[in-house]
């Protein structure tokens, strides 16, 4: 079982083409995937549908895939704060399927638990309720929701052994452990490999059952909303 | 007179109740947090916290610890972080006792136009249809008239729902109204403002 890789690319030798469904962990752009989306940039591959919570800024994230014509689609709750993929949406060059949230989230971890669909109330009555099954429980409707089953998953952590059992720093764990779970094949890319024994057990976020390849590398991490409050304030 | 932005913060931080469990949308409802005093109020941020705590001071900031509105914020000693869908399955589950939201629309029953403008740049839902539909109580704080003097509190919405029938209590700069039966009931009236000048400033039926 070898699944420490040396660099993104290398790691996305054999898994990555044209056309696939890819599922992204972070959230804007804390906890993501930053240098397997760089090495896909670098691969070319194009066509991608990319289910991710966000589509990244202009010059980081899946941002920088857009500016290349890789996405084809996105599978989103949230677009804001990047110009190129409002110019793209709107000239009808890319696809936009949005999600709430949290059916995003349980479309990927069902997928990731073999659930082919799940009912929920988020979204009944509105846009995203059109053309789905609806169906009572208890008295109160629900909508059909299907499991989502990537090709490949993308994901950041902050820790991995050499086995692939994951650990996530803080709020950048997000969207990150699901998306991981519904891809036939996950990549994770961590800011320190250790070796088997050196994490605890009882500390792992994310069995490496699920942790096809691991690659180390060093992340900008880059911050949207720098908010602070001053020294004096306390 | 009416209340201003931080008055309609205060008045909506009496809905809280010690030890509750609650989400906290972006905009005016942020500033909740400013005017829950002594209560014990644990707040969600749903990109996977329980237990948020205030900005950070400048030089400590975290690109691994953010809010859900993408802000560096910092953790608190009775913290929980989780994933994604654990965090909506709080929310879908009940689990949140109170969702303060500001919104663009209310209906007099319960329906909720706070994600799109047909026509206008689209950024997305967000969580906002998964927390309508899943805490325990919705709360909307907005202003009650847009900038061209229309009730924003009307009868039906006009702009694509986010929820239907989920709103219970509206806060705006004018006064308190509450969701039930066959309309909105006045609950209270802003400082200065008359039930007079509260209804002929709204649309929906009040009973």
């Amino acid at each position: 079982m070898k699944k420490v890789y040396n660099s993104a690319a290398e790691a996305l030798e054999g898994v990555l083409s044209d056309g696939m469904l890819i599922a992204s962990g972070g959230f804007g752009l804390c906890g993501i995937p930053e240098l397997l989306l760089q090495a896909i940039k670098e691969n070319g591959a194009k066509d991608l549908t990319f289910a991710s919570n966000n589509a990244g800024v202009d010059d980081f994230g899946i941002g920088i895939l857009l500016h290349t014509r890789q996405v084809k689609k996105m599978i989103s709750s949230y677009v804001g704060e990047n110009a190129e993929f409002m110019r793209q949406y709107l000239s009808g060059e890319l696809e936009l399927e949005f999600n709430p949230q949290g059916t995003l989230a349980e479309r990927m971890r069902a997928g990731g638990c073999g659930i082919p669909g799940f009912y929920t109330k988020t979204g009944v009555g509105t846009q995203i309720a059109e053309g789905k099954e609806v169906k009572q429980f208890n008295g109160e409707d629900y909508i059909l929701e299907t499991g989502l089953f990537a090709d490949l998953s993308i994901v950041k952590a902050w820790k991995a052994d050499d086995t692939g059992n994951l650990i996530f720093r803080k709020t950048a764990r997000n969207f990150n452990p699901p998306a991981a779970m519904c891809g036939k094949v996950c990549i994770a890319e961590v800011e320190e490999i250790v070796p088997r024994g050196a994490l605890d057990p009882d500390h792992i976020h994310l069995p490496g059952i699920y942790v096809h390849r691991i690659i180390q590398g060093e992340h900008e991490k880059r911050i949207e909303q720098r908010t602070t409050r001053k020294r004096e304030e306390a | 007179m009416a209340w201003d932005r931080n008055q309609m913060a205060a008045r909506a931080a009496q809905e809280l109740e010690d030890g509750m469990y609650v989400n906290l949308g972006i905009g005016i409802p942020t500033l909740v947090a400013n005017y829950v005093g002594d209560k014990d109020i644990t707040l969600q941020s749903e990109n996977g916290m329980l237990g948020m705590g205030p900005f950070p001071f400048e030089g400590d900031e975290d690109p691994d610890l953010i809010n859900a509105g993408k802000q560096t914020i910092t953790e608190l000693n009775r913290t929980a972080y989780f994933d994604s869908a654990m965090s909506f399955g709080m929310i879908r589950g009940g689990k949140i006792a109170a969702a303060i939201l500001g919104a663009m629309e209310v209906a007099e029953n319960g329906d909720l136009a706070n994600w799109m403008i047909p026509g206008k740049l689209v950024k997305g839902m967000g969580g906002a249809m998964d927390l309508v539909a899943g805490v325990g109580r919705v709360i909307v704080v907005m202003d009650h008239q847009n900038k061209a003097g229309e009730s924003k509190v009307l009868k039906k919405c006009t702009l694509p729902l986010t929820g239907t029938g989920v709103v219970d209590r509206i806060v705006t700069n004018l006064g308190v109204l509450d969701v039930v039966e066959g309309g909105l009931r006045i609950v209270e009236c802003a400082d200065g403002v008359s039930e007079d000048e509260l209804r002929a400033a709204t649309d929906a039926t009040i009973v």
